[in-house]
């Protein structure tokens, strides 16, 4: 999935997000010097390919009250893992769910889910509603809280070539 | 970003009627805050003007595409180490001076401190894991996403 450099622009212009405007792709495309057709045309383009997960409001999940998280990790049967992470990952208090390598021997896991809740006990309570779904395929599980933000950094974009 | 819940009243039922909204999309068109106003029963300045109080107040963090950051190039690997205590903040150190660290965490488990590279290429991946565990002398293991499922994840305001 390539992106050309005229849609490297339009995501580095919108990085900060959209303009509060009633025109805000004509405030962008003016902007970047392109018509805004061809701007809502790349954009439309961008979603299209998943380029674009979607264009939304992202609420702070802290401020509206869900003040704990966990990393809930899941050793599942590799023949149900697919499945079963699709099951995972359309919660509505999931926000991560991947597939990922097991490294045997000390971690059996392979789903990884991101559970959000107003509390620690919260979390618990939702985790063990997956392992309810997990059903049979379940094998081992855990659960990992962050304890320090050591370090985070916005998404930096390589420049082409750089 | 704010870390603490608003106060109370500091929403009313409209701002929770468009954080629910528009976390599910928001219109590719001239006029989107009209559009998306529309559905919510709400003129278009209205909803300009309590998007920008919402981002304000802190309610929101962010109002605009959502780009997969693997799609425009580059690769992403988590990564965790099992970091003795005694060690813990000189490793820190060591593994946050590395630009290709894009966020670390320290965690509750005896694998205790987790990151992500962010590098150009997915060959860079593996070695700068070799020369994070060639510096901190500790074992780097690595977690790619081997598939990501749909995120169904939503805040109810």
């Amino acid at each position: 999935m390539r992106i050309d450099a005229t849609d490297r622009r339009i995501i580095e212009a919108t990085q900060a997000g959209l303009p509060l405007v009633a025109e805000p792709y004509a405030e962008l495309a003016d902007r970047l010097d392109i018509p805004e057709d061809e701007l809502l045309g790349r954009l439309s383009a961008m979603q299209g390919r998943g380029i674009i997960r979607r264009i939304a409001l992202a609420p702070n999940h802290y401020a509206l009250g869900m003040a704990a998280n966990g990393m809930s990790v899941w050793d599942v049967a590799d023949e149900a893992a697919e499945r079963l992470g699709a099951t995972v990952g359309a919660l509505p208090f999931v926000s991560h769910c991947y597939l990922r390598p097991r490294a045997l021997p000390g971690w059996p896991y392979n789903l990884f889910a991101m559970i959000h809740g107003t509390t620690r006990d919260e979390v618990e309570a939702l985790r063990t509603e997956i392992a309810a779904l997990l059903g049979d395929a379940l094998r081992a599980s855990d659960i990992l809280y962050s304890t320090r933000i050591l370090k985070k950094t916005g998404l930096r974009l390589k420049t082409e070539g750089g | 970003m704010r870390r603490a819940a608003l106060p109370e009243g500091a929403l009313d039922a409209t701002d929770r009627r468009i954080l629910n909204a528009l976390q599910e999309g928001f219109p590719i068109a001239p006029r989107p805050f009209a559009e998306a106003g529309a559905a919510l029963g709400l003129a278009e300045q209205e909803l300009i003007d309590r998007i920008a109080r919402l981002k304000e107040i802190g309610a929101v963090t962010r109002f605009g595409p959502f780009y997969d950051a693997e799609a425009m190039g580059g690769a992403f690997c988590l990564c965790a180490m099992a970091v003795p205590e005694a060690q813990f903040d000189r490793v820190t150190e060591i593994v946050n001076a590395f630009p290709e660290v894009a966020h670390n965490y320290a965690r509750s488990h005896r694998l205790n401190m987790w990151f992500v590279l962010a590098t150009a290429t997915p060959e860079e991946i593996a070695a700068t894991a070799g020369r994070i565990d060639a510096a901190t002398g500790l074992p780097v293991l690595r977690f790619p996403k081997l598939k990501e499922f749909f995120i169904g994840f939503r805040v109810t305001a």
